[in-house]
């Protein structure tokens, strides 16, 4: 199936494997897209999506070494051709309170959440320009503003993405691609359940709607930012985060 | 390949990527004043030159290249 509205265009999602990335990359196959997915721990499956739409295409990535993203953006170009929307969903934490950090540990997390961004989106990007048309998603983190004690490099590595995502839409608006950035707030995936139950109702009773998002109500507004609806918007932080965030 | 056939393939990129008429450049052509060619439009031709020629062109290079002679002349020297 190819749906009008998206003409079956590529899309790469890292961190596609599980959580938000995996509910991204199943939104956009049910939208049309044609969906390479990079994993590095867990492999997806199943890769069908409902009747008629393309399986997904797994490609063993691990974003943070340079070689290894070059060799993914080859396979899923020889699979389906060049990448027109990017999702950028590869994160990790790696918590510990300022004064407990390393910088093994600080390093580690800004290699992925941040170094890793910059490098698999100028991969992207290069065909994207020549093409005159292209989508791009960070999937930053409500953290990004709010602050969270034991998160410095988490937080840093969030933040800049907003940052990194305005000069790059700024960079790249001539040529038909946007950038935009979508801000998580609470979301029911592994890498919040490894906060133990007490600290994630902690953190829901924080949020006004009162619990946290599924990855599927994450995986909604990032299918928007990519899809051709949202051809004028360029440059924004969409906050999905149940009023977490609000006023930042 | 002799000058004028380099310049020939030199061109056909130039023309493809800043959307210009090919008796438009001219070695004094100068990319932004005469070509209206913006910053990004220069670093797509000098990746569509890198590829066409099979040569790799560092970002110092490109210090204080402002015609198309100077640029042709950094492609010539590598190749």
């Amino acid at each position: 199936m190819s749906d009008p509205s998206t003409g079956g265009r590529v899309a790469l999602v890292t961190g596609g494997s599980r959580g938000i990335g995996l509910a991204a990359a199943r939104r956009l196959q049910a939208n049309g897209f044609r969906v390479a997915v990079t994993w590095r721990t867990d492999e997806p499956k199943p890769l069908e999506g409902a009747d008629g739409s393309v399986p997904l295409f797994p490609v063993r990535c691990d974003v943070t070494v340079p070689a290894e993203v070059d060799e993914a953006f080859d396979a899923v170009e020889a699979h389906f051709g060049p990448v027109e929307a990017l999702v950028c969903c590869a994160g990790i934490t790696d918590d510990t309170l300022l004064l407990r950090m390393t910088d093994e540990r600080w390093s580690r997390v800004l290699d992925t959440n941040l170094t890793a961004v910059y490098r698999v989106t100028k991969r992207a990007v290069a065909r994207m320009v020549r093409a005159r048309y292209g989508r791009v998603v960070l999937v930053s983190s409500v953290i990004a503003y709010l602050g969270s004690a034991g998160q410095t490099n988490y937080a840093a590595s969030k933040a800049a993405l907003i940052g990194f995502g305005r000069s790059l839409a700024r960079e790249l608006a001539g040529r038909n691609i946007t950038v935009n950035v979508v801000a998580p707030g609470v979301v029911a995936t592994d890498m919040i359940a490894a906060l133990g139950s007490e600290r994630v109702s902690a953190l829901e009773s924080m949020v006004p709607l009162g619990r946290a998002a599924s990855p599927d109500e994450i995986a909604g507004a990032i299918a928007f930012l990519a899809s051709d609806d949202a051809s004028y918007v360029s440059g924004a932080v969409l906050p999905v985060d149940g009023g977490l965030g609000m006023g930042h | 390949m002799d000058n004028d056939a380099t310049f020939e393939k030199f061109k056909t990129c130039a023309v493809e990527v800043l959307q210009v008429p090919e008796d438009k450049l001219t070695l004094g052509a100068r990319f932004q004043a005469d070509l209206e060619a913006d910053s990004l439009e220069v670093v797509e031709l000098v990746m569509a030159l890198e590829e066409a020629f099979d040569i790799t062109i560092e970002e110092s290079e490109l210090d204080g290249v402002e015609t198309v002679g100077q640029a042709f002349e950094i492609v010539t020297s590598k190749l």
